[in-house]
């Protein structure tokens, strides 16, 4: 008896809705891939948006020693900045350094805080063979790939960081 | 008796309901008049003035004009917040806000902490675009000047970064204050348009999980967070206390995710790209992940917890003689409002709950007051928080029991680990000095 009612009050609403979404601001301006493509830096762990390109280590040795050494050391060992070679066990104390070595989970976040970050003074400079060289020589220097491997969009990925598994999610619930 | 010595009047007594003088909270509900002539602790037997009162120099002459925009008093300059790199070296600056210096729940502009990677940009306004893309219908770019035009909601929010109150994952007490300890959170009225009303108008693909957000800063910071928050609070904040962002907040817009560590609230936002998975950057898988004493660490921790601390008196502010003092302090939780927050003046043998300043808000700084009779003995004062979600802010035993704490005395300005939340000590000597303790 009570049904056509209810069905009566879901029309009722459903017009009454429909007009609101449509007199939305709309006022966001249409943008098409290439015209982000500059600012469209963000690369997943499986690799999605890696950018053409490859780099080997010993590349990578050459343009460390020219725009990196100077803070992170000679052959990565650390200077005003941080080492990027080494690190302890992480059962050494909750105050760890955290290394590439001892911690980083994922190969794909070295390439791309080196895209975006790095030199410091002159971000986003390097060209992507140059990024992917620097990737391929911190790796080496941790010997978590051959010295000749080179470093592309295929193999970067692949590469399986020590610490990859060693991560809790604090509050599943809330992803 | 003297009519002045008020402490005679006919005013009812306080109860004492804890240990060591913690007086009843309802003092604080009868009306200022009465509580005042209970509590105040004057004792004016003697005319307390050796001369008479007279007009001072600024009461004799016409005062200054009013500037555009109103600085506070030159006597107040020493409020102010602390650097970690002054100089402005190549690493990180933090800025402190002075809590034991402000009373209240907003945070002043100029006193909002900040925490820059790579200095803070010198934005244009008419020149900076937020872009939405990734998996959406619409890829869209929105100006300063078009957001301005949607439909805004105001909300007071803390923000707190994930490694505020690391000093005291010490192992020994580390003598500070409450700024050097707990000044990286602070709490601001924030203006923007909802992140759901932008992702309706650029639709969402089934397939989107999460978002990457970046800045316009020079290293470009970027966080994931999952496409579930962005739909429930996140805002594109343009106003702060109901003017535009301060630089160090982000200016000239922000993501704000209420409840959820500082780094993730993206400041000078120019992008948010939607995506099947969580990007893992640097400051998600590194910086912001925790180690454990078990070698293991959390990812994603992503929300600040119920915690609360003392900001009146704390170390710095000293008792000037026994007597009646309000014991304040600042409780909040990034599940949501306070609902409860207790007092200890004898290291927590005893506790009594404080007055909560309404309104409570979620995910806002919320102002306990707890009266307090100081006989001029030895105390300790701690106070301690729950929120609405049932969370209660951990001793500081249990705290380490499960995260671990140092081997070796961290530097004050050091972050040895992160989103740390037990219960804060500060004991207070018999001259009145309050210092950091464990107990």
């Amino acid at each position: 008896m009570s049904t056509p009612k209810v069905q009566i009050v879901v029309v009722v609403l459903a017009l009454a809705s429909a007009p609101a979404l449509a007199e939305g601001p709309g006022l966001g301006k249409l943008i098409d891939p290439p015209e982000i493509a500059a600012w469209d830096i963000s690369i997943l762990p499986d690799g999605t948006g890696l950018p053409p390109g490859s780099g080997t280590s010993a590349q990578g040795a050459r343009i460390f020693a020219q725009k990196c050494a100077m803070c992170h050391g000679e052959n990565g060992k650390g200077g005003a900045f941080a080492a990027v070679v080494g690190g302890r066990p992480l059962t050494d104390g909750i105050d760890t350094v955290k290394t590439v070595a001892n911690f980083w989970g994922y190969s794909t976040t070295l390439f791309d805080f080196i895209r975006r970050a790095m030199p410091w003074q002159q971000p986003r400079t390097l060209a992507n063979d140059e990024v992917y060289a620097l990737t391929a020589y911190i790796l080496a220097l941790n010997k978590l790939i051959d010295e000749n491997e080179a470093m592309n969009a295929q193999t970067l990925p692949k590469v399986r960081m020590p610490n990859r598994d060693g991560f809790i999610i604090r509050f599943p619930d809330k992803l | 008796m003297d009519p002045r010595d008020r402490t005679t009047r006919g005013g009812e007594a306080l109860e004492v309901v804890a240990g060591n003088g913690l007086l009843d909270r309802r003092a604080f509900l009868r009306g200022g008049a009465a509580f005042a002539a209970v509590v105040s602790g004057y004792t004016l037997t003697k005319s307390a003035a050796a001369e008479p009162l007279a007009d001072d120099p600024w009461s004799r002459m016409p005062g200054a004009v009013s500037p555009p925009y109103e600085q506070r008093s030159r006597f107040e300059e020493k409020v102010a917040r602390t650097l970690s790199n002054p100089q402005g070296e190549t690493r990180t600056s933090h800025a402190r806000t002075p809590h034991h210096l402000l009373n209240g729940t907003f945070t002043p502009n100029g006193l909002h902490f900040t925490i820059v990677h790579s200095g803070t940009p010198d934005i244009d306004p008419d020149r900076h675009r937020l872009v939405i893309h990734g998996l959406v219908k619409r890829p869209l770019v929105f100006t300063l000047d078009t957001l301005a035009r949607y439909p805004m909601l105001s909300r007071m929010t803390f923000v707190e970064c994930g490694g505020n109150s690391a000093p005291m994952f010490s192992k020994e007490p580390i003598q500070a204050s409450v700024q050097a300890l707990h000044g990286l959170v602070s709490c601001a009225e924030w203006t923007g348009v909802p992140l759901s009303t932008l992702l309706e108008e650029t639709g969402v693909d089934p397939k989107a999980k999460w978002l990457i957000a970046e800045g316009a800063d020079s290293l470009a910071l970027s966080r994931s967070f999952p496409l579930s928050k962005a739909l429930d609070d996140a805002m594109i904040a343009l106003y702060q206390n109901g003017e535009r962002l301060m630089p160090g907040n982000g200016y000239p817009m922000r993501l704000l995710l209420p409840g959820w560590e500082g780094n993730m609230n993206v400041k000078f936002l120019r992008r948010l790209k939607l995506v099947e998975e969580p990007g893992m950057s640097y400051y998600e898988t590194r910086t912001y992940s925790q180690i454990l004493p078990s070698g293991k660490a959390y990812r994603f921790y992503f929300l600040q917890e119920v915690k609360s601390f003392i900001t009146h008196p704390s170390p710095g502010l000293a008792l000037k003689g026994p007597g009646y003092y309000e014991i304040s302090g600042i409780a909040y939780s990034g599940n949501g409002r306070i609902s409860k927050v207790v007092v200890s003046a004898d290291g927590g043998r005893s506790w009594a709950e404080a007055a909560l300043q309404t309104p409570v808000l979620s995910k806002a700084f919320t102002r306990f007051r707890m009266p307090w009779r100081w006989d001029g003995g030895p105390a300790v004062l701690q106070s301690r928080a729950w929120d609405e979600a049932g969370n209660v802010q951990p001793t500081r035993a249990q705290f380490v029991a499960v995260r671990g704490e140092t081997q070796k005395v961290p530097p004050v300005l050091g972050f040895p680990n992160q989103h740390y939340n037990s219960i804060t000590s500060w004991a207070v000597d018999s001259k009145g000095e309050v210092r950091h303790v464990y107990a």
